[in-house]
């Protein structure tokens, strides 16, 4: 079984097999991580089927992985919206005004961080740092990063959406 | 122009420069080389943070050494027209002192020339991407040094000669731990990377991975042969996926060149190295919880002794070291350790990084010789406070760390010397902060960051820091009573030495030194309502002066909450139980009319204009 993201090249299918029955559940423990953040990687989320389905594959049971699951913050277990807006609260968008960020996104889209808006197009979290500090205040728009906020800069970014998928909603309506 | 002398464009793709979309440059710049057909002449080239990201985006082109700022899309045609072309540089595009002078080169700089590069030597410089070029610039030698001509227990002695300290925040002698991992019983023995980065503000980690991934690789395998281990974890954080792809690419080009794998460099030593993602836990980078996570469980500490390297990952012994620490020893490796110890101060040899941020004018990635001051960080490097505001507190140490004041610019920086002051080295965040930064805000902003990472394992650091963070709320909120500043105090004794792992002992640090150095802050708030820096939501409002209005409407079309409220021609005015204090208004109201004001709420003139319809 393969450790990790990069293939080990020392085992052969034949020893792998082997060395997972010599240690298994060891060793399937640690691949729960890794798996969580494929599923996530795939679905946006972690949905409940999931976790029984990975609990099979394990040997590990769906409590156990809940139990990890929710101890990390980056497993989320609802849909994301179509649009995944994350504000950097880390110190330097802390200090360079991303709480008001924030709320002001949060007053505008009607929902708390953590939350999707009902017509599931947005949703909103917080993330601690993403490395763009020296750029503060930062905020991840669907992974890309935007920084030097302002309140105006925001207000633009999210007009911008709003009508690009204006647009897009109604080339398909046509 | 001869042809051997190829300009070379450099590309920074740092996470500064990539926010400020340098990535879409240099797709740009290849369009119009391709389109010029300048090829042979230009070789456009992708590299990680190159430093000054506060002019982001940047491009260097060597062998010159020209430096352009702030590079626009629609700079990319002259750029190509008038420097590849012509032979004429753009000269707006240089970095401009805050004298009004362009700096044409980065040499000259201040950010760089008051820096002392060692282990950043390659960012910026060098193609992340390319083995080819770590190797030219004399990667891997430190490795093929330690395989080919020394003991593991040479390199073990080497290590500890040079006196590298690790840099992960506590500053744990490196040789000493590698000598612990080495003479611990046992075959199977584990090397880790700790590239979690978890300081929310900081980004060397990220950035030394993104610009220069086979220098931390190079030192990890390097450990490893050290201490006698066959396998290897790097685990990185998740929230930088630039930096797992740059892991990714170099594991793989390192694999094929046999710089780990088996029998490496034609030696006995053979190496397995595993890249594992974290999962957003600040609490794993602590060593023993890093190593429960990889494991495939919650990430909890545990407490110490067994120290890691008796027992660690899967009880094995293991040695567990930050990625800066890892970079130093390929470079003492390779230039020796004497070369090492020639640097930095007698206690703490090398080189410090630091991410600086904040309100300082030249934000960046910055290394400097250990005992180098806070004032030749902030000042010289860093070129002082944004806007000529007042400098009031710089902090380091992320939330373990502390405030330190103005009377502490000349500390000389080094892992004890800051710790006396009741900050810590840290990893390497340094926030600047001023006269609009609220000190009771950021201590509660790290003990809210702590509180929430909490694992809740241990008593006195799940429960003492909720109860400090309802103080410190009360005392924001402007209903702080007095003996709450001395209540803290209390609890911060007893979180220090009641928790187990250094989450918990560390987390009071900045409550201690915001209360050391800024009790009269504390007092402010509590005893008068009222928030210095004007931060504090609860304790400003903000008001529209009728005399100075122009009814222009730009509060109105902003306001989030429908609060900004008039009509064309009207004088408008804010209705104050609609706000909620994101100063939107207040940042777009035009300066010439300047009618927008913050104003403490709990003032004379709030209660004048401020209810006012
Ligand atoms: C709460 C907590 C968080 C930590 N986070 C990190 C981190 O993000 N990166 C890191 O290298 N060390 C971190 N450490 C320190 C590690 O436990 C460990 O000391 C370090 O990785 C050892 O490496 P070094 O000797 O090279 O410094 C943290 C410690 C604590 C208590
Ligand atoms: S603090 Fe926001 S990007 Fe680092």
């Amino acid at each position: 079984m393969s450790l990790g993201l990069i293939p080990n090249p020392f085992m052969t299918s034949e020893s792998r097999r082997e060395s997972m029955a010599e240690q298994s559940a060891v060793e399937l423990q640690h691949e729960v991580i890794p798996r969580l953040q494929e599923i996530q990687e795939k679905f946006g989320y972690i949905p409940q089927e999931a976790v029984e389905w990975l609990s099979s594959q394990l040997k590990v049971s769906s409590q156990e992985i809940y139990g990890v699951a929710t101890f990390y913050n980056h497993f989320r277990f609802n849909p994301p919206g179509k649009h995944e807006i994350r504000v950097c609260l880390g110190t330097a968008c802390h200090v360079g005004g991303g709480e008001k960020i924030l709320d002001t996104l949060s007053e505008r889209l009607g929902i708390q961080p953590g939350e999707t808006t009902a017509d599931e197009r947005y949703s909103l979290e917080r993330v601690a740092c993403v490395g763009a500090c020296a750029l503060a205040p930062a905020v991840l728009l669907d992974d890309e990063v935007h920084g030097r906020m302002t309140q105006r800069s925001l207000k633009r970014l999210l007009d911008k959406v709003d009508r690009a998928d204006k647009k897009a909603a109604k080339g398909s309506d046509e | 122009m001869t042809e051997s002398e190829k300009i070379e464009v450099l590309v920074c793709l740092g996470t500064g420069c990539e926010s400020a979309k340098s990535d879409l440059l240099y797709d740009k710049l290849a369009e119009q080389v391709k389109k010029k057909k300048l090829g042979d002449k230009v070789e456009i080239t992708r590299i990680g943070c190159h430093g000054l990201c506060q002019q982001a985006p940047v491009i260097a082109i060597e062998p010159e050494g020209l430096f352009y700022c702030q590079v626009g899309d629609d700079d990319i045609a002259e750029i190509v027209t008038s420097h590849f072309i012509k032979g004429e540089p753009v000269e707006r595009l240089y970095y401009e002192s805050p004298e009004g002078e362009r700096i044409p080169h980065y040499k000259d700089i201040p950010f760089y020339s008051k820096q002392h590069r060692v282990v950043l030597k390659n960012s910026g410089h060098i193609d992340p991407g390319s083995i080819d070029d770590y190797l030219a610039v004399g990667g891997y030698k430190g490795l093929e040094r330690a395989l080919k001509e020394m003991s593991p227990e040479e390199v073990v002695d080497e290590v500890l000669n040079s006196g590298l300290r690790g840099r992960g925040g506590a500053g744990f002698p490196a040789g000493l731990k590698w000598k612990l991992g080495r003479n611990a019983p046992g075959h199977k023995k584990y090397a880790i990377c700790n590239a979690d980065e978890g300081d929310p503000g900081a980004f060397m980690d990220g950035s030394i991975l993104v610009a220069d991934p086979h220098s931390v690789l190079e030192g990890l395998s390097i450990c490893a042969y050290a201490i006698g281990a066959d396998e290897a974890y790097v685990y990185v954080r998740h929230e930088y996926p630039a930096a797992v792809a740059s892991l990714k690419k170099a594991l793989k080009d390192s694999y094929e060149r046999e710089f780990w794998g088996e029998s490496i460099l034609g030696s006995k030593f053979s190496l397995q190295i595993h890249l594992m993602e974290g999962a957003g836990a600040f609490v794993c980078g602590e060593e023993t919880a890093l190593m429960a996570s990889i494991e495939g469980r919650r990430g909890m500490p545990r407490p110490r002794p067994p120290f890691p390297t008796e027992s660690g990952l899967w009880g094995k012994p293991t040695v567990i070291n930050n990625v800066k620490s890892l970079a130093n020893a390929s470079v003492i490796l390779r230039e020796g350790w004497e070369w090492f110890k020639s640097i930095g101060t007698e206690g703490s040899p090398g080189t410090a990084i630091f991410s600086l941020t904040g309100k300082v004018r030249n934000t960046g990635l910055v290394e400097v010789p250990m005992g180098a001051t806070l004032r030749n960080i902030i000042f010289d490097v860093g070129g002082g406070v944004k806007e000529d505001r007042t400098f009031k507190a710089v902090q380091t140490g992320g939330p373990a760390g502390g405030c330190l004041p103005a009377e502490k610019l000349d500390l000389p920086v080094d892992f004890d010397s800051l710790r006396e002051a009741g900050a810590i080295m840290g990893s390497g965040g340094m926030i600047v902060m001023d006269e609009t930064t609220c000190m009771v805000d950021v201590a509660r902003y790290f003990l809210s960051f702590t509180q929430q990472e909490s694992c809740g394992k241990c008593t006195p650091c799940r429960m003492g820091t909720l109860q400090m963070l309802r103080i410190l709320d009360k005392i924001r909120e402007g209903r702080g009573e007095d003996g709450d500043i001395e209540k803290l105090l209390e609890l911060c004794d007893t979180v220090v030495n009641g928790s187990l792992c250094g989450l918990g002992q560390n987390a009071p640090n900045p409550v201690l030194t915001t209360i050391e150095y800024f009790r009269d802050e504390y007092e402010a708030h509590v005893k008068d309502n009222t928030c210095p820096a004007m931060v504090c939501k609860e304790l400003v409002k903000f008001v529209i002066d009728p005399e100075k209005c122009t009814a222009c409407g730009a509060c109105k079309r902003i306001c989030p909450t429908g609060a900004a409220q008039g009509k064309k021609d009207v004088i408008h005015h804010i209705q104050q139980d609609l706000c909620i204090k994101c100063g939107a208004c207040y940042e777009v109201c035009p300066p010439k009319a300047d009618a927008v004001m913050k104003i403490p709420a709990h003032s004379e003139l709030a209660r004048e204009i401020g209810g006012a319809k």
